[in-house]
């Protein structure tokens, strides 16, 4: 599961090149019962000078990679932060075979994307999760729990703002704090939408599964029972069940084993793009925090301006304290502005990047799904074609 | 699954995917075409060719029409492909033309019964149930608007001799259907005789009168020609009365209680009474029949207790069910029933979860339908647009793959009913031996009673030898018993007669059986093989478009 990413803004393949590649490999189960958790090696192989050697080995747990996710989001934000496997705190405590690998796989897309990414993968925290000893991962990890607990409900509250906000522009009211902006009012009400249908697509791509199981399972079923038919008839009657029940179990094992090559390879990139989306929801309520801080200091200076320049006439001694707040009020508002600029400046190239990457993924989907399916379905044609011979030679004899 | 196919076509607001319905329909046909002439066909062709069914019956080599398009499915009728509101016009026009080549086709692969052609002869009894008409008994109706039924058309075609005439229509109720039934039941004691509709009473009241009636239709229809296809009864009196006599069915009505007792009345003092009563009013024809309630109470009194001591008594029942071949197959018979019904029960799963991939397949199209639409609409950068076209060939082939689950689930359907019928034909088999039960039940009766007649004769000439001169009384009791002796024989010889009988019938019927079976149960298999082959190719195809299309990101992968 090693990629290697190269710096995408270097083109060249010299050696000497920044390179950053990590895998996340060998799920274990540590603990017991209620505390029992999955550990996986993280493995780093890096040239890039501020880590500590070029290849450093670590355990982490998924609580781990939640602190690395919402360290990237505090601090980059503009950036669309690659998304998250759900917390699925029910089925953890099953932790089937199954669902330890769809997790792993997801962990490792996850740290991938933010290794490749030339941003992010220039961040402090990253190195931190991709080097630091247990000991201190599990100290930063407890450190942050409280502070972003609070975040968290923020956070849902800034999500139930924005989506009223854009319902509400999208009905024709306007509110006040909200930026004007027609293309980027275009696209927020894109990814609203968008992730409405592809949460729809990732249902139906689930369920896909299911009714793959199911046809195997009944295939299975059928053939068991036909082959139980068999064994009561003598003779060529007989044989001829016994050989259908035979092809049916076969068939039964194929339809199983496609319903995992589906899993892994088609409903979960659907799963990820709906994760990418809430992510980038995530972003929009940060975008708008910004501006609502833009906006507030904007307001907050105009009203000093008035009020230093009372304080000018009245040539009161307050004035050169006042201008002073001014002065300090003035950077902040260019601070916030400046944030604000930069987070929009970079949810635009972001935005590039990651339809660029949607279509990929979902190609890459989409081929494996069609070539899943007509290896399948050729598989299945042949076993059973190869079964009318047989049945025509038992039907004479 | 038609709502949501239908809900794209017309809903004016997908006019991306409005065109591609329409032109997905041309793909189909396009495909289908191909799919005929393509190896699909050739290969079984090759395969096939010259060796089952070698005679007149090509069927087997065209195998690739069973899995042609086909659009109405879930009828059971072959010959009927295009929709209910045409339904019966054609089913009268494929009928009257001479056996089409189609009819040989779908005729082969669900056994060669259908229309009512034997296998071995030329002569054929062609019946259709058509027309359900609401009509009033105008007798009995007190209630105005009461007592309203429905009466269908049974239009007949053959040529048998027996029938002196080629085309018959008349107008029957249910009721006249149990009517018949039930006296071929009498008629035909020991013959596999294929079991009538259910009354159900219940159905008709919850149901839709028009689905319940359709229902009914297409029971009675698939009733009708088996019966037309059993060798014995297609040639028997009650059917040809049934198919041919106008206005009321000249058939005797039956389980009407109040009428068998008037009609019985006669006869139930004897029965009542028993041997007391003067013998010659014994009908030993009576014994031919098994013993019913109402008249035949004493009858079955004493048949029942004979059967008590044949099962609990300590000793040996006078004739015994000897024919071991007899009871070995029905050993196998019961052994074959039980797992019948196992795989009947796991071919209704399988079809289940064939129809729910399909719909499933069909729902994930609509949903790329509508991605499809979305990013084309709002995209703003090249990307988007490309993923709009890649997810637009998923859709259409999803919603192919769709259809194409749906028809391979309509013929599946069609060739695992096979099995249900079966089961059915186990129940006719059962009742015939049920049959042969009664007759040797009844035969064991009656040895039971000549034995006690005879014992209590020769006590009675024991005792009345012992009185000098004779006890006139006596003697006269002797004399009577000896007449009644002599009757009981006589009904024992018939029960004897009919007993063989059934046992004969039962032994040719079983014959016949096990050939059907065998004939019949290889097409099944070989036309669900088939059926599943072709489309699973039809399916490869339609993904291998797709795959070929987007082969372009699989050389990205990493």
């Amino acid at each position: 599961m090693t990629t290697t990413s190269v710096n995408p803004n270097d083109g060249l393949q010299s050696p000497r090149s920044p390179f950053l590649s990590v895998s996340v490999t060998d799920p274990a189960k540590m603990g017991n019962g209620v505390q029992a958790y999955i550990s996986y090696k993280v493995i780093t192989k890096t040239n890039f000078p501020e880590y500590q050697g070029s290849e450093k080995i670590v355990i982490r747990r998924y609580s781990d990679f939640v602190w690395l996710y919402d360290r990237l989001f505090e601090k980059y934000k503009g950036n669309f932060i690659p998304p998250l496997p759900e917390k699925n705190t029910v089925e953890k405590f099953r932790f089937s075979a199954e669902f330890i690998e769809v997790r792993r796989q997801a962990l490792d897309t996850f740290v991938n994307r933010v290794a490749s990414h030339h941003q992010l993968q220039q961040s402090d925290d990253l190195r931190i999760f991709l080097e630091a000893d247990e000991q201190t991962m599990e100290r930063a990890r407890s450190q942050d729990t409280g502070i972003f607990k609070k975040k968290q409900t923020d956070l849902m509250q800034i999500f139930r703002d924005v989506q009223s906000k854009v319902t509400d522009v999208v009905m024709g009211k306007e509110k006040p704090v909200e930026e004007s902006n027609p293309e980027y009012e275009k696209l927020k009400r894109y990814i609203f939408e968008l992730e409405d249908h592809v949460a729809e697509a990732q249902k139906h791509a689930y369920r896909l599964v299911k009714r793959h199981r199911e046809l195997g399972q009944s295939l299975a079923d059928f053939g068991k029972a036909i082959k139980l038919l068999g064994a009561c008839e003598k003779d060529a009657l007989g044989t001829a069940f016994t050989e259908l029940g035979a092809k049916s179990e076969m068939l039964s094992i194929k339809l199983q084993r496609k319903a995992h090559h589906l899993l892994m390879n088609f409903e979960k990139p659907l799963k990820d793009y709906v994760r990418a989306v809430q992510s980038i929801k995530g972003t929009i309520a940060e975008r708008a925090n910004a501006f609502r801080q833009q906006c507030e200091l904007a307001e907050q200076i105009k009203l000093k301006e008035i009020d230093l320049n009372k304080l000018r006439i009245l040539r009161s001694e307050r004035m050169l304290d006042a201008e002073h707040e001014y002065e300090e009020l003035k950077a902040e508002g260019q601070e916030a502005t400046k944030r604000f600029e930069a987070i929009a400046l970079l949810m635009n190239e972001e935005i590039v990047r990651f339809q660029d990457q949607k279509t990929q993924d979902l190609g890459r989907a989409f081929h494996e799904f069609a070539k899943g399916q007509a290896r399948l379905a050729h598989a299945i044609a042949d076993a059973w074609r190869s079964l009318i011979p047989k049945l025509d030679s038992l039907s004479v004899s | 699954m038609m709502e949501f196919e239908n809900q794209s076509l017309e809903d004016s607001d997908l006019h991306l995917s409005k065109t591609d319905m329409e032109s997905l329909a041309l793909n189909d046909d396009d495909n289908n075409n191909n799919g005929n002439n393509h190896s699909p066909s050739s290969r079984s062709n090759g395969a096939v060719n010259g060796t089952v069914n070698g005679s007149v019956n090509h069927p087997l080599s065209s195998s690739s029409l069973p899995f042609a398009e086909i659009p109405t499915t879930d009828d059971t009728d072959p010959l009927l492909t295009s929709s209910s509101p045409n339904q019966n016009l054609s089913s009268f026009n494929s009928v009257l033309e001479p056996p089409s080549y189609a009819d040989a086709v779908f005729g082969s692969f669900d056994g060669k019964h259908i229309n009512g052609a034997g296998a071995t002869s030329y002569d054929y009894l062609k019946i259709s149930v058509t027309d359900p008409v609401k009509e009033q008994d105008p007798v009995n109706s007190l209630v105005p608007g009461g007592n309203t039924y429905v009466t269908y058309l049974i239009t007949t075609w053959t040529n048998i001799v027996e029938y002196s005439g080629t085309e018959f229509r008349v107008r029957r109720r249910f009721r006249d259907v149990v009517t018949l039934s039930d006296r071929l039941a009498d008629s035909h004691r020991g013959y596999f005789i294929p079991l009538r509709p259910d009354k159900s009473v219940v159905e008709s009241q919850v149901m839709q009168k028009q689905e319940f009636v359709e229902q009914r239709r297409v029971a009675l229809e698939k009733y009708l020609r088996k019966l037309a296809a059993h060798p014995v009864i297609r040639k028997s009196e009650e059917l040809r009365l049934f198919l041919q006599v106008q206005g009321k069915l000249p058939l005797m009505r039956t389980t009407d209680v109040a009428s068998r007792m008037l009609d019985g009345a006669a006869r139930l003092p004897k029965q009542l009474f028993g041997e007391s009563v003067v013998c010659a009013a014994v009908d030993p024809s009576d014994v031919a029949q098994p013993a019913k309630g109402g008249r035949d109470l004493l009858r079955m009194f004493k048949e029942l207790r004979q059967s008590v001591v044949n099962d609990w008594g300590g000793t040996k029942p006078p004739v015994l069910e000897e024919d071991k071949e007899f009871l070995e197959k029905r050993k196998k018979m019961q052994d074959f029933e039980l797992e019948l019904t196992n795989v009947s029960q796991q071919a209704e799963a399988f079809v289940k979860a064939q129809q729910d991939m399909g719909e499933t397949l069909g729902q994930l199209g609509l949903t790329y339908v509508k991605l499809t639409k979305f990013e084309t609409e709002e995209a703003v950068f090249n990307s988007q647009k490309v993923r709009a076209a890649d997810m637009k060939n998923v859709a259409t082939s999803a919603v192919k793959a769709s259809r194409l689950f749906r028809e391979l689930n309509a013929q599946t359907v069609r060739h695992l009913d096979k099995l249900h019928e079966y089961l059915g034909v186990i129940l006719a088999m059962n009742n015939a031996y049920a049959d042969r039960s009664n007759a040797l039940l009844t035969v064991q009766t009656l040895l039971s009673e000549l034995a006690n007649l005879n014992s209590r004769i020769e006590k009675l000439e024991a005792a009345a030898s012992k009185i000098f001169g004779g006890d006139r009384s006596r003697v006269r009791k002797i004399e009577e018993l000896k007449e009644t002796m002599r009757v009981t024989e006589e009904a024992k010889n018939c029960a004897v007669r009919e007993y063989e009988r059934i046992k004969e019938n039962n032994k040719s019927e079983l014959e016949r059986l096990d050939k059907e079976r065998h004939d019949d149960f290889f097409s099944m298999l070989k036309g669900f093989v088939v059926n599943q082959a072709g489309y699973a190719e039809k399916m490869a195809s339609v993904w291998e478009t797709v795959a070929s299309e987007t082969s372009g990101y699989a050389a990205k992968s990493s």
